[in-house]
């Protein structure tokens, strides 16, 4: 099987040659990125190129970059830090509390990703393109309703939760989140807590919004582990220790 | 001519035909739907953004609650992606445990959706059939688990338990005479596979009596043939999967194109549909269930005459046994750190797909190395289907929305998630 993965990447390398800025092929899938001004122009050869035939689009999803990478507790190194310190220091994803504002770690342009999953029905492959929005502050991406129907709603919904807008899309509304919802719930610097709660407010007859009252609190950091301790194949821990020496 | 003014109804998001929290907007010309506009995410939990913020095993039980009635094949997909990022081995006996009860969540599911969409197209009886044969499979769900529903069962590295040797029994009450207790008693003497082998052997026989009541009914015919019609292009560029892509006429199931587990020993058909309307269909998801129980039947063979360990002895993922918890200091401290920490996945993505009873199911897995998911994102097959609504209803009457919405198998906990 990862023969025929490694023959569709040596395929896409040939057609689309430079478009493609990375091809990678790892857990047996073929990942592909491609900057979002050539996306309609693959997204349509994909499509029709008979050599490849994705005639659906499986899925499509934001993703925001901008904490990849941090953790809440350094594992590493000897620390004055224990377990519980770890969790109350600087504010991170699952303890941001409203106004809190978080640092974005990726480098800028390669903060929001829409993240596109194809299948060829005709040769029983997938493939998976990532196409980074050049602008961090108005990410902004083509969209592909016109080569695949059903990007309309997957669309909108990235739209609605990491606000990734999608030119030329016909009706780019929320789809997912409250009627009147303010700012995109998904992306990394958005309590996850919320902002906002609501209630019936007996008084006033009506439903009222106010500020949370409950507490951002993780009860497990997140943490790295270097050593490879997951690893079983003996193999991949050889070589996994040799790239270090 | 009298003048007749366009006007737009509001469906749901509380009637009994909106299986859940469905919205629809409709613009109707008379009796004739122009345009549907559904308004979806009242249930929006946010499950894929809560696990960014759990280690990885606390995410199972939010699995179940996304289609909610086909509960353990979430679980399947979710697991399978971790499982693929970590490279880890599983046992055979909890491949064919998993495949069983994949296969059981396929009849309950279908149960579930021939019983709702025979009721909302005006037969009252079936609900009551399907409801009935669910219990039997809701109690295998109980055996194995301890909940009928959310189960949690599938766990990296194999299933949480081994098979039960006993069937759980009714008791004498106030309410349930012994004589009573006894009946009910009756296929429950022996162990799970023995129930579940009684089941298979019954479940034939109640698909004839559904089959009675619909398939040459002319009443279910009226109101399903010939209603949302899907060309096989269509299907694909609306996204279809699963029975509704089978029910256009394309063969496809990714059982038997990217198998998994052990479906590539198992013994099955994949029916496929030739219109591609709300009556074939039916027919293909009936079929299913005469396949599913033939699967089922298989694993119960074989599980039968292979008893082994279901669950990974890799202890830095699976948790070690009780025995060597209170024994052993090596099996201590794997199990402090797998409840307290977790354990680390290695950077990477992964895309891992199974062929659920609702269409593709699948989880896009990013890990950045940590013991919590960077971004986990579901891809629930019914978000796609009911996204085709506008086409599939423009140009049939209002009572059709009813029956488009019951072939489309809606579950609004996959769709809002």
């Amino acid at each position: 099987m990862s023969n025929r993965r490694q023959q569709m990447a040596d395929t896409l390398r040939a057609e689309f040659g430079d478009k493609l800025e990375t091809l990678v092929v790892a857990y047996d899938e073929v990942t592909a990125e491609i900057a979002a001004d050539n996306l309609l122009e693959v997204a349509t050869a994909l499509r029709d190129n008979a050599a490849f035939q994705f005639q659906q689009l499986v899925d499509l999803c934001g993703v925001d970059y901008s904490q990849y990478g941090r953790v809440e507790w350094q594992t590493e190194d000897a620390s004055r830090a224990g377990f519980s310190r770890g969790v109350d220091d600087v504010a991170t994803m699952g303890r941001l509390q409203f106004g809190d504002e978080l640092e974005s770690l990726a480098v800028r342009g390669r903060r929001f990703a829409a993240v596109y999953h194809l299948i060829s029905y005709a040769h029983n492959l997938r493939l998976r393109l990532r196409v980074f929005a050049p602008d961090d502050d108005f990410p902004m991406v083509p969209t592909v309703t016109a080569v695949w129907a059903s990007a309309d709603w997957y669309e909108r919904e990235a739209f609605d939760l990491f606000g990734i807008l999608f030119s030329g899309h016909p009706d780019l509304r929320r789809i997912l989140t409250d009627y009147g919802f303010v700012g995109h719930p998904f992306r990394k610097d958005f309590p996850l807590v919320g902002n906002v709660e609501m209630r019936y407010d007996p008084e006033r007859a009506r439903v009222v919004y106010e500020p949370v009252t409950i507490e951002a609190r993780v009860l497990v950091p997140r943490v790295k582990r270097e050593d490879h301790r997951y690893l079983v194949d003996e193999a991949a821990i050889d070589k996994a220790s040799e790239a270090q020496d | 001519m009298p003048e007749i003014k366009n006007y737009t109804l509001n469906f749901g998001p509380q009637h009994p035909a909106a299986h859940g929290v469905l919205r629809l907007v409709l613009e109707m010309d008379g009796e004739v739907i122009e345009r549907a506009d559904p308004h979806i995410g009242l249930l929006h939990r946010g499950t894929e953004k809560l696990a960014e913020t759990k280690p990885y095993n606390q995410t199972i039980g939010y699995m179940d609650r996304l289609d909610y009635v086909s509960m353990m094949c979430n679980e399947h997909g979710y697991v399978l992606a971790i499982e693929k990022l970590l490279g880890i081995d599983i046992p055979e006996r909890a491949r064919y445990i998993r495949v069983m009860f994949d296969e059981i969540t396929r009849i309950l599911n279908h149960l579930m959706w021939i019983g709702t969409h025979a009721l909302d197209v005006g037969a009252m009886t079936m609900f009551l059939y399907a409801f009935r044969e669910r219990e039997d499979l809701l109690d295998i769900y109980e055996a194995v688990s301890g909940a009928r529903m959310h189960a949690t069962y599938y766990r990296p590295g194999g299933v949480a338990r081994d098979l039960p040797a006993s069937m759980p029994q009714y008791l004498e009450s106030r309410w349930r005479s012994k004589k009573d207790a006894e009946r009910l008693n009756q296929n429950r003497q022996g162990s799970l596979l023995d129930f579940t082998d009684d089941f298979v052997r019954r479940f034939p026989g109640y698909l004839d009596e559904y089959e009675t009541l619909l398939t040459d009914n002319r009443i279910w015919k009226q109101r399903t043939v010939g209603i949302g019609v899907v060309s096989p292009e269509r299907a694909y560029q609306l996204g279809f999967t699963g029975p509704m892509l089978r029910g256009s006429g394309v063969e496809w199931d990714l059982r038997k194109k990217q198998p998994y587990e052990v479906y590539e020993r198992m013994d099955f058909d994949v029916p496929v549909g030739t219109n591609g309307d709300c009556y074939d269909r039916y027919l293909v998801r009936m079929e299913e269930m005469r396949q599913s129980n033939r699967i089922v039947k298989q694993c119960i063979d074989w599980l039968r005459a292979n008893p082994g360990i279901v669950i990974s002895e890799n202890h830095k993922v699976a948790p070690p046994r009780r025995e060597e918890l209170k024994a052993d200091m090596e099996g201590l401290i794997h199990h402090f750190k797998l409840f307290t920490e977790g354990y680390t996945l290695p950077e990477g993505e992964v895309y891992t797909a199974i062929e659920h009873p609702k269409g593709e199911f699948a989880c896009y897995l990013i890990s950045d190395g940590a013991n919590k998911p960077y971004r986990l994102k579901v891809r629930a097959p019914g978000f796609a289907h009911l996204s085709s609504m506008n086409e599939m209803a423009q140009g049939h009457m209002l009572a059709d929305v009813v029956a488009i919405i019951g072939t489309q198998d809606i579950v609004f906990g996959e769709i809002d998630r």
